[in-house]
């Protein structure tokens, strides 16, 4: 039963917590050059590791179906459609939202964590400024809107890896690879990717920056803080992504 | 002015603060002095609103300010600044844009009007050239006044002093009680400033109150605090082997 208590009293620190981002901001200039800063720092600076990522993730995709599939009964197509539908339906969003999980949402944790313990949270509400909107409403923005974004780079460098490994050690042609990455294509899929993404950007930032506000401690408790918000977000975008993929694809 | 009637606060049932009524005087520095734990920072964070009390009535003029709304208390904070014991400066933002923080946020003032403002400031706390350097590039004594000159941009009703000599040198601590002292005057303020610095009473104190344990046990100047008959004061007063040589040849 306590257990049960704690979860419920954070959960509605969390929705009180939301609610406060969600008021309409002090000085919508000021929260513009804010949201402009975070756009860079959780969006173009995740563009490097997603492009890797996802690079190698589509390479080993290609190469794991090439093996399973060496029968001669299965067409050769196969290889490049199991490519692209992989790294669209899963890896795109699921693989790459648990990847930015651990680097956007243990830095906003720490972030807004390490601001709670030197005061400036406090700084900020004596200006009689809402620090919870102020911090927290131009890092959703900014990963709601880029997010998607770096889904679809991650769509488009994994199937190019895919394409590279599979061509240049020689499991499949290029032309084979080409051909499975547009037979049966349902474009439908892109949306669907794309709004988990949104759930997901959704999620890491609001739980991230939910368990660096609420630090009370040192810099210890910073560092659990930020722990605690990679295994929380992983934890609900892995349970959203069944829910979602429940709702979108039935 | 500030007035504090009967306040109470406790934390999980713990009591921190017991039965304090104080009056804060506008024009003067305003000292709350005490042992490391007395429950003089809680008191201060109470008068600011940082952390609800229990029972009791904080008033600011003729505004009972601890039942205010959200939106209430926010307007009596744009009158507000507030020196942290940690400076609590923004550590993305350089000295300037630390500065101009409060303006850009609540005035709409051009940039030429702001750069004015914020070099008036760091004039006035004896910052030169630093303009463009991060909190993290400066000293101690440089950031307290730094701090200051934030505190100051708005030209507040009411300056709050948590600490503000913890952590310098003899001189540069003088350096920034006597600033603190200055500005009051100049503008006026309510100023209340946390202390365990003896140096600072014997400097700024125009008004004093000793607390113990969360009560009030003493209230008086700086003339009268070395003849006074509460023990526990005596106790925190001559509290070092010099202090109690000199009490004992008087």
């Amino acid at each position: 039963m306590p257990g049960m208590f704690k979860f419920l009293t954070q959960m509605g620190r969390y929705f009180m917590l939301l609610q406060k981002v969600f008021s309409v901001p002090e000085k919508p200039s000021v929260y513009y050059k804010q949201t402009m800063r975070e756009f860079v720092f959780l969006g173009l600076n995740s563009i490097g590791i997603i492009t890797i990522i996802s690079f190698f993730m589509g390479a080993v995709i290609t190469l794991q179906t090439a093996y399973n599939t060496e029968n001669p009964i299965y067409p050769k197509y196969l290889i490049g459609l199991g490519c692209r539908d992989s790294i669209i339906l899963e890896f795109s969003s699921t693989v790459a939202a648990l990847i930015l999980a651990g680097k956007v949402g243990s830095s906003i944790a720490s972030e807004i964590g390490t601001m709670r313990v030197t005061e400036q949270i406090d700084a900020l509400e004596i200006m009689g400024v809402n620090s919870a909107s102020y911090l927290i409403l131009p890092k959703l923005i900014a990963t709601l809107i880029f997010n998607p974004f770096l889904t679809l780079i991650g769509i488009i460098v994994g199937i190019l890896g895919g394409w590279m490994a599979g061509t240049f050690l020689g499991v499949t042609t290029s032309e084979d690879f080409i051909y499975g990455i547009q037979y049966a294509f349902i474009p439908y899929y892109i949306t669907y990717s794309l709004i988990k993404t949104v759930f997901f950007a959704f999620i890491i930032t609001s739980v991230s920056a939910f368990q660096g506000y609420y630090v009370d401690g040192g810099s210890l408790e910073v560092g659990r803080a930020s722990t605690k918000a990679v295994v929380y977000s992983s934890i609900l975008i892995l349970l959203f992504n069944v829910i979602l993929t429940q709702l979108l694809l039935s | 002015m500030i007035k504090i009637n009967h306040l109470y606060k406790s934390f999980n049932g713990r009591v921190v603060l017991e039965d304090i009524s104080v009056t804060f005087e506008a024009g003067k520095t305003n000292l709350i002095i005490g042992q490391s734990g007395s429950g003089k920072t809680v008191l201060l964070k109470s008068i600011v609103g940082l952390h609800e009390i229990d029972s009791g009535e904080i008033w600011y003029g003729d505004i009972l300010f601890n039942k205010l709304d959200f939106t209430g208390k926010k307007e009596i904070r744009k009158e507000m600044g507030m020196l942290f014991q940690g400076s609590a400066l923004f550590d993305s933002l350089t000295v300037e844009q630390n500065v101009m923080f409060p303006l850009d946020m609540f005035t709409d003032k051009t940039l030429d009007e702001k750069t004015d403002r914020v070099n008036f400031c760091l004039n006035r706390v004896n910052i030169i050239n630093s303009n463009k350097l991060f909190p993290a590039e400066l000293s101690g004594g440089m950031r307290k006044r730094v701090a200051i000159a934030r505190a100051i941009s708005l030209n507040p009703k009411y300056l709050f002093c948590d600490e503000p000599n913890s952590g310098l040198d003899p001189i540069t601590a003088i350096l920034i009680d006597a600033l603190i002292k200055e500005l009051t005057e100049e503008y006026s303020m309510t100023t209340i400033v946390n202390t365990h610095d003896m140096n600072s009473v014997m400097e700024n104190g125009e008004k004093i109150i000793f607390i113990s344990d969360g009560v009030k046990c003493w209230e008086g100047n700086k003339n009268e605090i070395l003849t006074s008959d509460c023990d526990k004061l005596n106790d925190f007063v001559f509290a070092n082997s010099l202090a109690k040589k000199l009490r004992s040849l008087k």
